[in-house]
């Protein structure tokens, strides 16, 4: 009698968990850690300059003030002029995170434009086109960038962001035009063309809902590539260096020689900060691609057999490999499996 | 060979655009670049100054198409003028000088980075969820450093506490470059702390986008096709999956080769390499736009060229590429 209260008890609570899961408890843990943290680098940008101790441009002509480490009044230590690195670190976050974000809108939306008109235009447009992206494509664009804004007599952020993001969209563009030639020769738009359906409707309901997973990575890589970009620019020197963004903040760490002189305090946090900017970005990207990838989502429903997750719609070898790894549950889970049933028939055969 | 061909045309092209838009920059920039490189230097030659205004379009040189084709004809002859941070050299001399050192690190470096990384994908990707899986955010946090910044850290590990590696430079001090076994084992040992960054940064990425589109292949009905008959795990792999999967990861490697070197040479500047990274920075600091330019024109065929031999390839792992040759 014991022994059937839980059963009994079982099919009554299950409904209630998977009618209802959430799309928060549905996410994979890599994705809500890489969203929790761009979420609290998103909330540094907004506040960190309004709650930065210093002016972190001021320097305090104390001299034991001079690349003092980390202590109660300077968190994060002091340059070698007696700057706070703590406030340049909170205003500098603000700047790199604007100017990635606004650079992969602005690239990410030309990517798309380009990609997809190219792919689905097709002939002479898609030969233009393609063209444009692939040569601005194989143009590296560190070197043309350096030489685009070494000319420009003010190197601020604006003009950093529209050369940024000239030079960001064909990575994109191309990603984009592939999967969309692969995608246009699918039966499922050579029907809705059947139907009649128009070139937009296909692009906007067909073909862009089956892209969103590589639309979101373009944008994310975009973000990466133009926080990457700004940073090393800045790192050489070609940048607005009185504004405090990461990359000037390493750029005086490295001139006023603070890896020589011990002060990890100095170069080590804008550094990390950028690091862990660009994780936080990658891990919401594996997330956006498993919500918009069939094959990668259903975490949540994923089970664990023989101390490996498995969801419903990972593909057959997968199953195939559980089964040779010993354990009653494995053994148990491969009778069921499409494999098994192989299994059967090669036995059948020799 | 027709694919060849085309590609062929279209890296003319490709360098032809590079060629113009390098000829157009200083001509539409706001700015007037010969004052302010004469400002930096003021003891250059009045036949430099000359120089300059030719090469920049300053002054009275002539119609802009009497320009461009004296321009075409100096690149195609290897002349990119002389440069004025140390005058009276040459700029192409200075590119010569510096480039072998730049070819052989970063092109060593990210061809191991390629080949490791995506052994290490095609694992990932197969046993998705398996071990490898689990050093995936690592992985990310180690693709999502700047390669500077982790030269950096390195040198800090290795170099400063450690003393394993040296600090930077080529090779050893006075050492006189040439064809001998002490030179060429010192600038071994000096390249060793740079490749080693360029590996460990780049590797994540090509092991990250390996996983991912070997995850996709492997749900194709093809590779399941293939179980299905009964064909070995490891042929499954490498026979069905990976081949496919391949192909995106070639691509890939073909655009990111621009992303790799330049990200390469500002690593440079942190070993203080004697490569085309470091001379970029003296460009850059003392604005000697020519040489700026010249760098770029030759970074830029230089991952054309790597294009052009990922294309190679491809042609010869992808039997659709000579099919489609066929037919057209």
């Amino acid at each position: 009698m014991t022994a059937v209260l839980p059963i009994s008890a079982e099919p009554a609570a299950l409904p209630q968990e998977e009618t209802r899961p959430g799309r928060w408890r549905r996410m994979p843990a890599k994705a809500k850690v890489g969203a929790v943290l761009l979420g609290l680098f998103v909330l540094t940008a907004i506040i960190g300059p309004l709650v930065a101790p210093y002016d972190p441009s001021f320097q305090n002509p104390l001299p034991s003030l001079s690349l003092h480490a980390p202590y109660s009044a300077h968190l994060l230590g002091t340059t070698q002029s007696g700057q706070d690195v703590l406030s340049q670190l909170l205003v500098g976050i603000r700047l790199t995170l604007e100017l990635g974000l606004l650079v992969g809108v602005v690239a990410t939306v030309l990517a798309v434009i380009v990609g997809v008109s190219a792919a689905f235009l097709g002939g002479a447009w898609d030969e233009v086109l393609s063209l444009v992206t692939n040569v601005f494509l194989v143009i590296p664009a560190l070197p043309l960038l350096i030489v685009l804004l070494g000319y420009l007599p003010q190197k601020g952020q604006i003009a950093t962001i529209l050369v940024l993001s000239i030079l960001g969209w064909p990575w994109g563009a191309r990603v984009i035009r592939a999967q969309t030639l692969a995608i246009r020769n699918r039966d499922f738009v050579a029907a809705s063309r059947e139907t009649g359906e128009t070139t937009w409707r296909i692009i906007v309901f067909e073909i862009i809902p089956n892209e969103v997973s590589l639309i979101a990575a373009s944008f994310v890589n975009t973000v990466l590539y133009a926080i990457g970009a700004s940073v090393a620019l800045a790192f050489i020197g070609v940048a607005d260096l009185t504004s405090w963004s990461l990359g000037t903040m390493l750029y005086w760490a490295e001139s006023q020689q603070a890896l020589q002189l011990g002060a990890w305090w100095w170069f080590v946090p804008p550094g990390l900060a950028v690091a862990l900017m660009g994780t936080a970005l990658v891990l919401v990207n594996t997330g956006i691609d498993e919500l918009g990838n069939p094959r990668l989502r259903d975490a949540a429903s994923a089970s664990r057999i023989a101390g490996r997750w498995l969801r419903p719609a990972d593909p057959t070898p997968v199953l195939a490999e559980v089964s040779q790894r010993r354990g009653t549950l494995a053994r148990f889970a491969h009778s069921f499996s499409r494999s098994s049933l192989l299994d059967e028939t090669e036995g059948g055969k020799s | 060979m027709l694919f060849i061909v085309r590609r062929l045309v279209f890296y003319l092209v490709a360098a032809w655009v590079a060629l113009t838009i390098n000829f157009f920059i200083p001509r539409l920039m706001p700015g007037n670049a010969v004052q302010s490189i004469m400002s930096k230097f003021p003891n250059l030659q009045p036949a430099a100054y000359k120089a300059l205004e030719a090469l920049l379009g300053v002054g009275n040189p002539g119609s802009i198409w009497h320009q461009y084709w004296a321009y075409l004809d100096d690149v195609f002859h290897l002349n990119f003028g002389t440069d004025v941070t140390q005058y009276p050299a040459q700029v192409s001399t200075l590119l010569g000088e510096t480039l072998p050192w730049t070819i052989i690190l970063v092109g060593t470096a990210t061809v191991i980075a390629f080949f490791v990384g995506t052994a290490l994908g095609i694992m990932a990707g197969w046993r998705h969820g398996g071990s490898l899986d689990r050093v995936l955010p690592g992985l990310m946090f180690l693709q999502a450093i700047p390669y500077f910044f982790f030269a950096l850290i390195l040198i800090e590990l290795f170099a400063v506490k450690l003393h394993v590696f040296p600090i930077g430079q080529g090779y050893a001090q006075g050492l006189v470059p040439g064809w001998n076994w002490s030179f060429i084992s010192s600038a071994v040992y000096h390249s060793l702390l740079p490749a080693l960054t360029i590996v460990l940064a780049s590797i994540a990425g090509w092991m990250l986008q390996m996983r991912n589109v070997m995850i996709t292949t492997i749900g194709e009905d093809y590779v399941i096709a293939a179980q299905a008959k009964g064909l070995s795990n490891h042929r499954v792999i490498l026979t069905y999956a990976a081949r496919n999967a391949l192909l995106p990861q070639l691509q890939a490697f073909g655009l990111a080769v621009g992303f790799v070197v330049s990200g390469a040479l500002i690593m440079e500047i942190v070993f203080s390499y004697p490569g085309i990274g470091l001379l970029l920075l003296t460009a850059v600091s003392s604005n000697d736009f020519p040489l700026m330019q010249a760098i770029f024109l030759v970074i830029t065929f230089a991952v054309l060229l790597a294009n052009l031999i990922v294309d190679i390839v491809i042609v010869f792992v992808d039997p659709r590429t000579r099919a489609r040759e066929a037919t057209s």
